[in-house]
């Protein structure tokens, strides 16, 4: 247990290594550079040079590259470029909006994809279980944009029950009391949790609906249905909880995915997260910034199949964890 | 432009050739029956032929060329002239739409090829070789992996400028490689150690001979699921990336950038923005329907009871 513990730290932080390191030669050899915004007015060529002296975008890449690992172990960012301030503060304001928007649309996910899926497996070829498989299949194919732009027409502009995006109605919320402010909050938290969660729920279901069904042709649950047991029990107690495993693995892969995912969602629903951050700071090769982007979405995507892999070991006591 | 497309249909025509004479010498019959008593293989096949189809006879399907704008009617409802209305530009959204097709099955498809052929060879050469090389492509592929995928892509467009159809394609395969090389890695790896493989080392064979002759086809199965699964996730992600005006530059018809443009009269236009997304919906629908159809076919370990 120890040693397996130990084996995917060391990994973990060798892949997260590696994966800034790439990034970090792969923005430092592209064409273009920071100080020189394409649209606007070029600054003069004196304040360029002096920017990058200040920034140490004059020494060697390699000088940079042991800098930036050294700064790194000391737990500095560094300093963003477009936003002039540090980096760790712009990432600070943006982590707690994408981890409510994720966190919200993970759990719509699990929740409507597990029953639905489990609904599904209840009535196997039956006429609900066909229908319900082509519509989550219709939304497991959905482009999220596309989704996200339909619930804007109907939801905010034609019924007008939502805000069309951001995080807080700006003009009006620093006036209103603490539950108007929660309401506020809510209210625009909705449409883009509801599409990431939409499209998520869908693949969740044909996921627990497949896994079901292997389950419930298992020796286990002929047994339990000679003993008696309503059919109820036999699905629920009996083929679920094995049938979950694989979709607590699917939790571990969906969280980098919400990290991801929610890019677009972020842009269309012009939400100040961490997708619309990394961006942001790619186009404006804001090269502190789109490191630590880096750097946090694959820190999210080693911790999200570690905890996959823990979760599993919890829930199923065939598996052990070995190095 | 046109040049690419009718290679990219000219792929999917050959492509599927190239399944058709597997299946026959490999159990067609069995798998084929398989195939086509599945629920949604014969769906998503009409559908999928329909859009080839679209594709292919866009010029001769659709009235108006994709580029020509009358003024006259912007953000037009549809009408019979114009059936499923007009765009901000006066753009005939049917004719766009058709057009589009060309591009964005073609950047899914080509792109899926050179995924699958990268992810084949690449797992081919870790599961064979083992040792040293196993361990440098799958710790590759684990970084690869780890970093989001559209990180990479936004990150690779942003920094080397805007990309022409065929880099995007070549960008959307070089990163979509890591999930099927370790599929083809574990099935090579139980390959190899078959009493045949060794017979046909013993008889003198070259390893990449061998791996491409004796250990690869044994993971067709998995590599034609895995792109007809894959082709899907590809049209998403370049539709999101032209979404973002980071994909197929306007005024090229892609059914992504068609979501852009209409995007700013979704109020007023809203057939301008909903119609290619049904579109992308649909055609992704049916490769997913296909997909799952194959993978139960042609892959029994996994078949639903």
């Amino acid at each position: 247990m120890r040693a397996w513990l130990l084996r995917r730290v060391a990994a973990g932080i060798a892949i997260v290594f590696a994966a800034v390191s790439l990034t970090f030669v792969a923005i430092h050899l592209a064409p273009g550079q920071p100080f020189l915004p394409p649209d606007e007015r070029p600054m003069a060529p004196e304040v360029v040079a002096r920017l990058r002296r200040n920034y140490g975008l004059d020494r060697p890449l390699p000088e940079q590259y042991l800098r930036y690992f050294v700064q790194l172990a000391r737990g500095e960012l560094g300093e963003s470029f477009s936003q002039r301030r540090p980096v760790a503060q712009a990432i600070a304001d943006a982590v707690p909006n994408t981890l409510l928007l994720t966190t919200t649309a993970l759990a719509i996910d699990f929740t409507l994809g597990i029953l639905i899926g489990l609904f599904q497996a209840a009535r196997a070829r039956r006429r609900s279980d066909v229908a319900l498989a082509n519509v989550t299949l219709f939304f497991y194919s959905l482009p999220t944009f596309w989704l996200a732009l339909v619930l804007q027409l109907v939801f905010a502009l034609w019924l007008g029950w939502f805000p069309t995006g951001g995080v807080t109605e700006s003009a009006l919320y620093g006036s209103l009391p603490l539950l108007g402010r929660l309401a506020d909050r809510l209210r625009h938290l909705v449409l883009p949790a509801l599409t990431l969660g939409l499209v998520g729920a869908g693949g969740t279901a044909r996921f627990q609906r497949a896994a079901l069904l292997e389950a419930l042709g298992h020796e286990y649950v002929r047994t339990a249905r000679a003993k008696g047991l309503a059919e109820r029990a036999v699905l629920v107690r009996h083929a679920w909880r094995d049938a979950l495993l694989p979709v607590i693995s699917l939790a571990g892969v969906a969280l980098p995915f919400l990290l991801t995912g929610a890019v677009l969602i972020e842009t269309v629903f012009s939400w100040p997260g961490l997708g619309k951050l990394a961006a942001d700071a790619i186009s404006a090769r804001d090269y502190p910034l789109v490191l630590a982007t880096t750097l946090l979405a694959t820190c999210a995507v080693v911790a999200g199949s570690f905890i996959a892999d823990v979760l599993t070991a919890v829930a199923d006591p065939r598996v052990r964890l070995t190095a | 432009m046109t040049a690419a497309t009718l290679f990219a249909l000219t792929v999917v025509i050959v492509g599927t050739g190239a399944l058709v004479s597997w299946c026959r010498r490999h159990r067609w019959g069995d798998a084929g029956r398989r195939f086509f008593r599945h629920p949604s293989a014969i769906w998503g096949l009409v559908v999928l032929v329909f859009l080839a189809t679209v594709a292919l006879c866009a010029p001769l399907l659709t009235p108006y060329p994709p580029y020509e704008q009358i003024l006259a009617l912007q953000d037009h409802p549809p009408t019979w002239l114009h059936p499923l209305g007009t765009d901000f530009f006066g753009r005939d959204v049917w004719s766009r739409l058709a057009y589009g097709a060309r591009v964005s099955l073609g950047v899914g498809t080509l792109g899926m090829l050179v995924a699958v052929t990268l992810g084949g060879l690449v797992g081919a050469a870790a599961g064979y070789f083992r040792g040293w090389t196993d361990a440098v492509l799958m710790r590759c592929v684990d970084v690869g992996l780890s970093i989001p995928r559209i990180f990479l892509v936004l990150g690779a467009i942003a920094l080397w400028g805007k990309l022409g159809v065929g880099a995007l394609i070549l960008l959307l395969g070089l990163t979509g490689w890591f999930a099927t090389s370790r599929i083809v890695r574990s099935d090579v790896m139980s390959v190899r150690e078959r009493p045949y493989t060794d017979a046909v080392r013993a008889l003198g064979a070259r390893p990449w001979w061998i791996i491409v002759r004796h250990v690869l086809p044994n993971s067709a199965a998995a590599l034609i699921v895995s792109a007809a699964l894959g082709i899907g996730n590809m049209m998403l992600l370049e539709a999101g990336l032209s979404f973002l005006g980071a994909g197929i530059q306007p005024p090229n018809p892609s059914w992504g950038n068609m979501i852009a443009d209409g995007r700013d009269q979704l109020g007023t236009a809203p057939w301008a923005t909903l119609f290619p997304g049904l579109a992308i919906a649909f055609a992704v629908m049916a490769l997913n329907a296909t997909g799952d159809a194959l993978r139960d076919a042609l892959d029994p370990k996994t078949r639903e009871r």
